[in-house]
């Protein structure tokens, strides 16, 4: 069926910020849909809050609203643009949850606005525990045994008739199972009944019969609107049941199932799209089978596109997300190409020969005092996915593209901890779902555990502890060889097996007991080289048009002569970011897309490596070339080996790449842009503070020390507080403040149980600072600010983590003038070619360095957005040689709007972490609001990140004693507003004193009234509470921090954020409670369109 | 599962010794180690892009005399179970493979594939760079080839062995395969018994009386036509029309095999018999004779369809079923005559005949497998729709 030709205007929804669940993978799908829809002559509005995304790309689509992902400004949004048709499926449960309050207020009713994608009757179905299970017994499916309760008594009563433990808790309309988890006994059943109850939108959770043991399997599936049918992509959960499968690691195709069991999977899906009613697009099933009997359970399906679906996307070369836009406006799949072979129809089922692995990345180590068990409810903050050729090659690079230290599954030096540990201890870490259970695997596998016994305690397939336990004999074997390295010289056979199973050279190195250079030197002198095999969708069958390719020892190198389409141009390979993690996000992939799209407008081919399968970046059609590889020098110089590029960019990656740098360039990479050299001097304390001290620029008092004795010595000389940290760290891990003498010594003991003692870097800490952060590019001649950002929390906490608004606020037109002499002199003196990121503290009129990093920063998008200039593409464009003259980018952008960047965090995921910001970065995400008026801005800012600060009601204050003075004003603003005050009694006397009215609660552990009460029976709109950045908040703040955020209550941590959120209100106060929405496009009308004037260099 | 005589404990131990081999005519080598039996052997090199179901495709009577290259990464991880056959024995002379896992993991398995091809006598290849073999026959077409496991017969001998083979075109393999003797397909034929199914594969009522022509049949294709309410009868391949009707069927099945239709020109003078008086449907080989019955010519294709992602459009409907194919020939759509049959379904892959439908006689065929065994299920509403040809057509 062609086209429908009467949805002209369609309007998409993303997902706004990043947060544990919802990643990436939507941008990835954004994107895609967008293009998809302009492609075929439709009108794009977008609406997403996340400024690092690539999908608000002013370019992309025709109207960009960059507003908080709320009904109410999507209504907004609605009524301007009067949209023909809403696309509700490309921006993950955010998006759903919109579109369906959309419809049910009417407004898309009032406005004859279409629901496409998913119709609102499918979207409930699917998502109404109870309506699913009705419909899955229509068609003849089991689900798990369960009741949809509203209340912690039906909980209990339903749990009763089902009469055993554990059971598992759903929360209805979440995202990444939140709310949800396993409850093994009356107590956890009780305080997972309550959270999940309070977390799901519509006050509502299953209770379920708990398929503990029993594999899992997704199925990736789309429908048309003929009823044609195909399933993209099988995936097995290595992990079984009970542990999410996004904390899973997952293998597609599916290994284990015979055709028998894999058809009747296969029929479900299609049986399941078409009773839920999901007619045009695609969608995602989940499966738990009992591996004793074949029994079958259908779990859930969403009628959307996911995260597994950008996986299977990415694992197959099948792109979802661009398709299911085409059907959503009407196509149907076989009227469809298949984009990769550009010879066959779409209408089909993709055939791999390879295996793909995927592997969550986590990040407990940020958040100490939360449980790292992994259950139903998501905790990775990222993943990585790995190619090869059978499932062993795959696992050990996918175990290596994680980035965690582990360079494969067995034989890279990290065994201790699981090898001293008692036989008792190691079977209860074997049968713990964690982040590291494989590793507990992995040494039980050494000690001669049988693959039953392994089977039994941890759920996992035999077959792939079969598979686990040949890696460990075969590392065994290596290890065991009395000649080393000398022996695989001599039996190349052996070394080809070893490269053939996925081991690395560091892996090599390690059990032959060398350096990586020697192995590296050895295998290519024998000629063993990877061979780089091409993901086609078909398994060879047919010629493929798309160099995506990934890299094997299995066979002899074949196929694969560069494709034509790059032929005659010059080659530039940029370096992605690798998994995402908690300060290296989507804002890097952004930066690497922006490149590649601004080097092939230049003429250029651009050659992108990455192992990351939710990015934009690894679109086979975003570069010229695609490697799905992990990011390690070995990788890299293999590819560059093949590929001969003419230059290599590592500054937009983030620190995958920047760490990649030295030993790329000592192998011959020809590294472009910022030479390394001015890399090393950048992130060297001493060399930087030289440069400074002859630039005239000045920087806190600051020391670098080796050892606990020079630590306490540097520090009584620069001068406490002090601000320290391990040298070479991005997202300021392990960074802390510390006050005295005690504080740095257990500081100095906990680093070295991290990082092995490492030196550390000691700043004297300037309190009360403002701090500053700007971003500019230069050509190496010359240097351009693309803004200057002042955070709205004061110096101390992570960068990252604190809102931050351009054009700065407050910030006196003479001290701004200063920020750019020094920043244009650093980046001259660093010898800066590309982007370069400051950040500055003002403190009494006086502008300090604090650090400078001569590669693209996390604000980038946002200043690029902010600004109306496209930062990244320029910095581009530099590093290949074009002037800032030629580019038409020699003035500072200024902007006659007001934005806002507000972080978003995870704590909510993470019950029992101390919820606080300090100079560690805790965020997961960031949201922006952007507006002619800078309070409405910043009330965006917060209502996007889901701060939804009230207009009325109950607040909770508790100053730290520095604030109460400042505080006071605020205080009387807030009563004169209405607000009713309580405060601990330290606060509520220095409130009375001046006059305030508020009402003295005890504290937790003096008796009652006290703040749990005011939380518990949600009587509290706010909370505003200062502490020390860095400090830990005392236990009764503590718990009440974490109460509040699981309630989804807002908390103010700074009096600048007060500050700036009062005078939000009173804007809106002014403006009768309505907020104007406006596309970027039409913010940044006057900003100029950045082209190269030329092609050069080819 | 360990223990198994010849198994060594890893895998790895036999991948290093990559002393087996297969040679293609063209002269191309591809090197591997031996999991099967240490049998050498001459036959025709396919691939397969299925990635499941590799129990019923090595034991399709349609892959006699052919080495199957399955491009699937990882083949043998759940085993050889008892229900999962679509003959009685392997049938294919041969299985080429990147990785042969001799470690099952499935309730239902029985034996491990390396045990099991060894104890049938049949030869596998493991460790062998199966793409480059894909890449090769899809750009220079199926090869006689010669797969040597043993490793004990020189390169350029198997090389000419490859070469001095007959090959499979004009040879009528058919015979080899199929039933000597007429049989009924009932409750205690092997094969019948259900095992682990499907749900679409519940029996429906009826009692009509089909007889099958059986050149290679497939269980699953039996099995399906027994659920579909048929009392079946199994034929040998050479059974003559006037036997045939003799047994006053309500219709008449024509069966998949192996081979070139051509060299069983027979079948398609015994189709000619019963065109028109019994309704008849037929599949792949089948329906390459009715092809040939109804005028048409077959043409062999460059490397054929086998895999389970194949789409189709039925004409009838529009819809487009993905499906399992397995075949190196055609009906060539130019020379069907106007009057004798239309064009029901086409690959939207080439374009080529995937169906046919009689313009006056009840009489239909697909050149895919609606019974899939392995492959998707999208098609077998065929077999419901023979179900009323005949009753249609009032017998």
């Amino acid at each position: 069926m062609p086209k429908r030709r009467e949805l002209k205007r369609i309007m998409i929804l993303g997902s706004g910020p990043i947060v544990i669940g919802q990643a990436c993978e939507f941008d990835y799908s954004g994107v895609q849909a967008v293009k998809s829809l302009k492609e075929e002559g439709c009108e794009v509005v977008l609406i997403n809050s996340n400024p690092a995304t690539v999908m608000t790309d002013p370019e992309l689509a025709d109207r960009t609203y960059i507003e908080p992902l709320t009904v109410d400004f999507a209504a907004e949004v609605v009524r301007r643009e009067r949209p023909d048709a809403i696309l509700a499926t490309m921006g993950g449960q955010t998006a759903l949850n919109v579109s369906i309050e959309l419809h049910r207020s009417g407004i898309l009713a009032d406005f004859g606005v279409e629901m496409i994608g998913a119709r609102p009757e499918s979207i409930e179905k699917s998502e109404d525990r109870g309506k699913f299970k009705e419909a899955m017994a229509r068609i003849g499916l089991a689900t798990p045994e369960s009741a949809s309760v509203r209340s912690l008594a039906e909980a209990r009563a339903f749990r009763e008739r089902l009469g055993r433990w554990p059971v598992v808790i759903r929360p209805g309309f979440t995202l990444g199972g939140f709310g949800g988890g396993v409850a093994r006994d009356r107590d956890e059943f009780e305080s997972l009944a309550a959270r999940g109850l309070a977390a799901s939108p519509a006050g509502e959770i299953l209770v379920e019969e708990s398929l503990i043991g029993w594999k899992e399997f997704e199925y990736e599936v789309m429908r048309d609107r003929r009823d044609n049918a195909v399933i993209v992509c099988s995936i097995e959960n290595l992990d079984s049941m009970g542990v999410h499968t996004g904390d899973s690691i997952t293998v597609a195709p599916a290994l284990t199932l015979t055709d028998r069991e894999y058809q009747i999977m296969r029929d479900a899906s299609i049986a399941i799209m078409r009773e839920i009613g999901v007619d045009t697009g695609g969608a995602n099933v989940q499966f738990a089978q009992n591996p004793r009997d074949g029994r079958l359970a259908v779990i859930e399906m969403n009628p959307r596109v996911s995260r597994s679906s950008a996986l299977a996307s990415t694992a197959t070369g099948f792109p979802i997300a661009k398709l299911a836009a085409k059907l959503a406006i009407g196509y149907t799949l076989d009227e469809l190409g298949n984009d990769v072979t550009k010879a066959s129809s779409a209408c089909f089922e993709p055939s791999l020969d390879y295996v793909a692995v995927k592997a969550p990345r986590f990040n407990f180590e940020k958040f100490p005092g939360a449980s790292s068990v992994l259950g139903t409810q998501m905790k990775a903050v990222g993943e990585t996915m790995a190619l090869g050729r059978t499932f062993k090659e795959a696992f050990q690079k996918a175990l290596r593209g994680l980035e965690t230290g582990q360079a494969g599954f067995v034989g890279d030096g990290t065994h201790g901890r699981f090898d001293r540990m008692p036989e008792a201890e190691l079977a209860e870490a074997a049968a713990t779902p964690s982040a590291e259970r494989i590793y507990a695997v992995r040494s039980a596998l050494r000690r001669g555990w049988s693959v039953e016994r392994l089977g039994t305690l941890s759920g996992i397939d035999p077959w792939f502890l079969g598979e686990m336990r040949e890696l460990v004999a075969y590392a065994e074997r290596l290890a065991g060889l009395p000649a080393g390295l000398e022996a695989l010289k001599a039996d190349p056979a052996l070394f080809r097996q070893a490269k053939a199973f996925g081991f690395s050279d560091r892996q090599l190195a390690v059990l032959l007991k060398t350096g990586e250079d020697p192995v590296r030197r050895t295998r290519q002198a024998l000629g063993i080289r990877p061979s780089y095999q091409l993901v086609d969708t078909c398994a060879g069958e047919f010629a493929s048009a798309t160099p995506y390719y990934y890299s094997s020892y299995a066979d002899e190198p074949g196929e694969g002569s560069p494709f034509r389409e790059a032929e005659g141009r010059r080659r530039i390979m940029i370096i992605g970011g690798g998994p995402n993690r908690i300060g290296q996000g989507l804002e890097f992939d952004y930066c690497c897309c922006h490149a590649a799209y601004a080097l092939r407008d230049a003429g250029l081919a651009t050659i992108m490596v990455n192992s990351n399968p939710e990015t934009v970046s690894t679109d086979y059609d975003t570069s010229d070339i695609l490697y799905f590889e992990p990011l390690t020098v070995e990788d890299v110089l293999e590819i560059q080996h093949r590929e001969n590029a003419a230059g290599v960019i590592v500054q937009f990656g983030g620190q995958t790449p920047l760490n990649l740098a030295a030993p790329l360039a000592e192998n011959g990479a020809p590294i472009i842009g910022t030479t390394v050299r001015s890399i090393e001097i950048a992130e060297d304390r001493k060399l930087f503070g030289d440069l400074m001290d002859r630039l005239g620029i000045r920087q806190p008092p600051h020391a670098m020390a080796d050892g606990v004795g020079e630590a306490l010595a540097a520090a009584e000389r620069v001068g406490y507080p002090v601000l320290v940290r391990p040298s070479f760290v991005l997202g300021g891990r392990n960074m802390s403040i510390v006050h005295d003498r005690q504080g740095l010594e257990a500081y100095m003991r906990q680093i070295r149980n991290d990082s092995g003692g490492a030196p550390v870097l000691i700043d004297h800490y300037l309190e009360r600072a403002t701090e500053i952060d700007v971003d500019c590019v230069s050509d190496g001649t010359r240097v351009t600010i693309g803004g200057i950002m002042e955070h709205i929390e004061i110096a101390g906490i992570h960068s990252g983590d604190s809102a931050c608004a351009l054009p700065p606020p407050n910030l006196p037109p003479e001290i701004q003038d200063a920020i750019r002499t020094a920043t244009r002199d650093m980046a001259m003196g660093l010898g800066v070619c590309g982007l370069m990121n400051v950040q500055f503290a003002v403190k009494e009129g006086e502008v300090y360095v604090l650090e400078a990093n001569p590669r693209a920063s996390r604000t980038v998008p946002f200043v690029s957005k902010a600004a109306g200039v496209p930062l990244a593409k320029i910095a581009a464009w530099c590093m290949v040689g074009f002037k800032l003259d030629e580019l038409d980018f020699l003035t500072e952008p200024k902007p006659a709007h007001y934005s806002v960047k507000e972080a978003v965090f995870p704590f909510n995921r993470f019950p029992g972490a101390a919820v606080n910001l300090s100079p560690e970065m805790k965020s997961t995400g960031e949201v922006m609001g952007i507006d002619r008026f800078n309070g409405a801005a910043y009330l965006k800012s917060q209502l996007a990140a889901g701060n939804r600060i009230p207009e009325t009601g109950n607040i909770f204050i508790s100053l730290r004693d520095a604030d109460k003075g400042e505080a006071l004003p605020l205080a009387r603003r807030l009563v004169e507003m209405g607000f009713v005050l309580h405060a601990t009694r330290g606060t509520s006397t220095a409130l009375r004193q001046a006059g305030i009215k508020a009402r003295a609660l005890f504290k937790i552990s003096e008796g009652r009234p006290n703040v749990m009460d005011l939380v518990d029976d949600l009587d509290l709109a706010w909370i505003v509470n200062t502490i020390e950045p860095g400090a830990l908040p005392a236990k009764d703040e503590g718990r009440m921090r974490s109460l509040a955020v699981i309630r989804g209550m807002p908390i103010t941590t700074t009096l600048d954020g007060l500050r700036a959120a009062i005078a939000g209100l009173e804007f809106m106060r002014r403006h009768h409670n309505r907020f104007e929405v406006c596309s970027l496009q039409e913010f940044n009308r006057k900003s100029a369109s950045f082209r190269p004037p030329r092609a050069k260099g080819d | 599962m360990a223990g198994e005589p010849d198994d060594p404990a890893y895998d790895w131990e036999a991948e290093s010794r990559r002393e087996a081999y297969l040679v293609l005519a063209d002269g191309s080598l591809f090197r591997g180690h031996s999991r099967g039996a240490p049998v050498n052997l001459v036959g025709e090199t396919v691939f397969n892009t299925g990635m499941t179901g590799y129990q019923e495709i090595l034991s399709d009577p349609s892959y006699s005399g052919q080495f199957v290259c399955l491009t699937a990464p990882e083949i043998g991880n759940y085993g050889v179970n008892d229900e999962d056959w679509e003959s009685g024995r392997f049938q294919a002379s041969g299985l080429l493979a990147r990785r042969i896992n001799s470690r099952p993991s499935n309730w239902r398995s029985r034996k491990s594939l390396p045990a099991a091809l060894r104890e049938a006598g049949i030869p596998a290849l493991a460790g062998l760079d199966t793409r480059a073999l894909t890449l090769r026959l899809r750009d220079h077409g199926v090869q006689k080839s010669f797969l040597c496991a043993d490793g004990r017969v020189p390169v350029e001998e198997g090389l000419a062995r490859a070469r001095a083979w007959e090959g499979l075109d004009g040879q009528d393999y058919a015979t080899r395969v199929g039933t000597g003797k007429a049989y009924a397909w009932d409750d205690t034929a092997p094969g019948a018994a259900p095992g682990y199914p499907h749900p679409d594969e519940r029996p429906e009522g009826g009692g009509r009386k089909i007889a099958a022509l059986d050149f290679g049949n497939k269980w699953s294709i039996l099995r399906h036509l027994r659920r579909t309410g048929f009392e079946v009868t199994v034929l040998p391949p050479t059974t003559p029309a006037a036997r045939i009707l003799a047994l006053k069927p309500d219709g008449v099945f024509v069966s998949n095999g192996p081979g070139d239709p051509a060299a069983v020109a027979y079948a398609a003078d015994t189709l000619r018999g019963l065109l028109g008086r019994v309704p008849i449907m037929g599949i792949c080989l089948g329906h390459q004779l009715l092809g040939i019955a109804a005028g048409g010519r077959t043409y062999r294709l460059p490397f054929g369809h086998h895999g389970c992602n194949h789409p189709v459009r039925d004409l009838l409907t529009g819809n487009v079923l993905i499906t399992s194919q397995n075949h190196n020939f055609a009906v060539d759509a130019e020379s069907l005559p106007a009057n004798a049959a239309e064009i029901t379904h086409l690959s939207l892959n080439d374009n080529s005949v995937e169906g046919l439908r009689f313009k006056t006689v009840p009489a239909f065929s697909v050149q895919f497998h609606p019974e899939a065994g392995p492959g998707p299920h999208d098609a077998l509403y065929l077999f419901r729709r023979f179900r009323e040809l005949i009753a249609q057509a009032g017998v």
